[in-house]
């Protein structure tokens, strides 16, 4: 069962994963230190699924795609916020990350809630408060892009290279 | 219908005579440029991908900057893979560790020209809007559609406005500006806009000015900055422009979203509180705040006239005790300039120590890292939590005159009254 991480407005890239890990390539090393400065516990108590639910502007700062990177490495399945900064948003999608906007939904959770969702359907439950949200639906070639597996999977399928 | 910058340079690069805001466009790229935190994540992709050739070595540029030279076996390794690459696919335009920050070396190359649509991973890419191009970062996989294809899908951004008026008092930059109008509009009142720097005020403010505002419009959540280009813009490009180029000028019916207008003749210096780059204050009300260390670096303010305007007020003076002042010069070009002026030698008899050129204490991963508890002012654009090191820490942003200020006195001082 997924459960929900709720962080607040404005998290940014060095909270999500911190300039001196960087240097980093594996992804499981990157989870390790992954939201660390927002919940130091939070890599040791995150299960595989869970889902990060969260304010204005997630992601806002740098380009560094580790950031998406560290969070799906970390387990966690979608992250679902009011709104999201432009480059982490593009680059979730490139990692086949979902990344949905839905308004109201901070509001709607606190972190352990059990959560449902549905990523076509563009639906987020608290399965804890039985409230549902609708998230705004991925424009369609995003939506392609997220269930290849990401955009290099997209590429070879496509052969556009 | 007119277009803005943005608009007309997405659809020339795109192939069209009109692209409009919330379009999706495929784009041909002018420059695709990365370093060597990103880098190395863009070669793994190719590789992932089986692409054995880039689509234009000439249309790429390579920096290492964010850990030069490198302080760990790790950042070691991630520039040979990266001088491997360069070598294996002949790229010509690669710098090593010898050049500085990404930001600063590639307008002083000569790559940041009016009309281009230039990518980088880099958020800061934005910078290059200060000579009239449209200049955005991606991340590293985009970035490996970029060095096969050559092109990126991008939406047509809505264009935003802001007018500047009048000149800027004495002791008052450009930096304080940028952050006056960044606490007004938020951390994400321009996110996905590009963001036109426009007006008679910003005919006064210098290219180096002008580079400081456009690398911040990302902490605002711009996809681009830009200011039109003029004179001032073709004096910088004159000896340095890689390439012919053709200013682009908005219609004078395109359409923005928003416009605001900002006099600045008022204007007092600013200073961003931990840990938010919105939460501006003018720097008389945060005065008296004990700083452990002083940054005076990054692609934001370490340019030649950041050091000559933090060196003004340095001369001859000493760094108060017990406060670590970091100078770090943003490029080679503009290290041995400063070196020959003796604005180094200034900065080193005041006890602050000078670095080689790179990104250095700004994100935490190379010189200066901070402490639990510690404080520091810095020249940068980013005071996140955990951004310099610690999360325990705290960074307020300033300008350059109020960082040196700070430093003499120990504690954020408005640059007015040293």
């Amino acid at each position: 069962m997924s459960r929900a991480w709720v962080f607040g407005d404005d998290v940014d890239t060095d909270q999500i994963i911190a300039g001196r890990y960087l240097v980093k390539l594996d992804p499981r090393e990157l989870a390790k230190h992954a939201m660390e400065a927002a919940d130091p516990k939070f890599a040791s108590e995150v299960r595989r699924g869970d889902v990060i639910i969260a304010g204005r502007n997630f992601g806002c700062g740098s380009s560094r795609e580790r950031a998406p990177l560290a969070l799906k490495a970390a387990g966690i399945s979608a992250v679902v916020a009011e709104s999201f900064a432009r480059i982490f948003y593009r680059n979730a999608i490139n990692l086949a990350l979902p990344v949905l906007t839905c308004a109201g939904v901070h509001k709607g959770f606190k972190t352990g809630d059990k959560v449902g969702v549905d990523v076509r359907g563009g639906k987020v439950q608290n399965l804890s408060t039985g409230k549902t949200f609708k998230a705004e639906p991925l424009p369609d070639f995003l939506s392609e892009i997220v269930h290849a597996g990401g955009l290099l999977r997209y590429m070879k399928k496509r052969s556009s290279f | 219908m007119g277009m803005t910058i943005a608009e007309k340079i997405l659809a020339r690069a795109s192939g069209r005579k009109q692209v409009a805001p919330g379009e999706i466009v495929e784009a041909a790229i002018d420059v695709a440029m990365t370093h060597d935190i990103e880098g190395p994540m863009v070669v793994q992709g190719l590789r992932e991908l089986g692409a054995k050739k880039v689509w234009d070595p000439s249309k790429i540029v390579i920096v290492f900057d964010h850990q030069v030279p490198a302080n760990s076996i790790d950042a070691a390794i991630n520039h040979i893979m990266l001088r491997e690459f360069a070598a294996e696919q002949k790229i010509p335009n690669f710098y090593d560790v010898f050049e500085g920050i990404c930001h600063v070396v590639l307008p002083e190359k000569g790559f940041a020209l009016p009309g281009r649509l230039i990518v980088g991973t880099d958020s800061h890419t934005v910078t290059y809007g200060a000579f009239g191009c449209f200049a955005t970062g991606i991340g590293s996989t985009d970035m490996v559609a970029v060095f096969v294809t050559g092109k990126l899908w991008f939406r047509v951004p809505e264009s935003a406005k802001m007018t500047i008026e009048g000149k800027l008092p004495k002791r008052v930059g450009s930096k304080d500006l940028i952050l006056k109008i960044i606490g007004d509009v938020g951390a994400d009142g321009e996110t996905y806009r590009s963001v036109e720097l426009v007006g008679a005020g910003m005919r006064y403010i210098s290219m180096e000015g002008r580079m400081t505002m456009c690398n911040m419009g990302v902490e605002m959540g711009a996809k681009a900055t830009i200011v039109p280009p003029d004179d001032l813009t073709k004096r910088y490009l004159g000896g340095r422009a890689k390439g012919a180029y053709k200013p682009v000028y908005a219609d004078a019916d395109a359409t923005y979203v928003e416009e605001h207008t900002y006099d600045v003749r008022n204007l007092e210096p600013q200073v961003a509180c931990p840990h938010r780059v919105d939460d501006v204050h003018p720097v008389r009300e945060v005065e008296g705040v004990e700083i452990d260390q002083a940054f005076l670096g990054s692609c934001t303010n370490a340019r030649l006239e950041d050091l000559i305007e933090a060196a003004r007020l340095i001369k001859g003076r000493r760094i108060s005790k017990g406060v670590r002042m970091l100078v770090v010069p943003a490029s080679r070009e503009i290290y041995l300039e400063a070196l020959r002026q003796g604005i180094l030698s200034i900065f080193a008899e005041a006890g602050a120590l000078i670095e080689a050129p790179g990104c250095a204490a700004c994100l935490g991963g190379h010189v200066g890292v901070l402490g639990p508890g510690e404080v520091c002012i810095s020249a940068s654009n980013r005071n996140f939590k955990g951004r310099q090191g610690s999360p325990e820490a705290r960074i307020y942003l300033a300008s350059p005159a109020t960082v040196a200020a700070s430093a003499l006195k120990g504690k954020i001082t408005d640059p007015r009254d040293v």
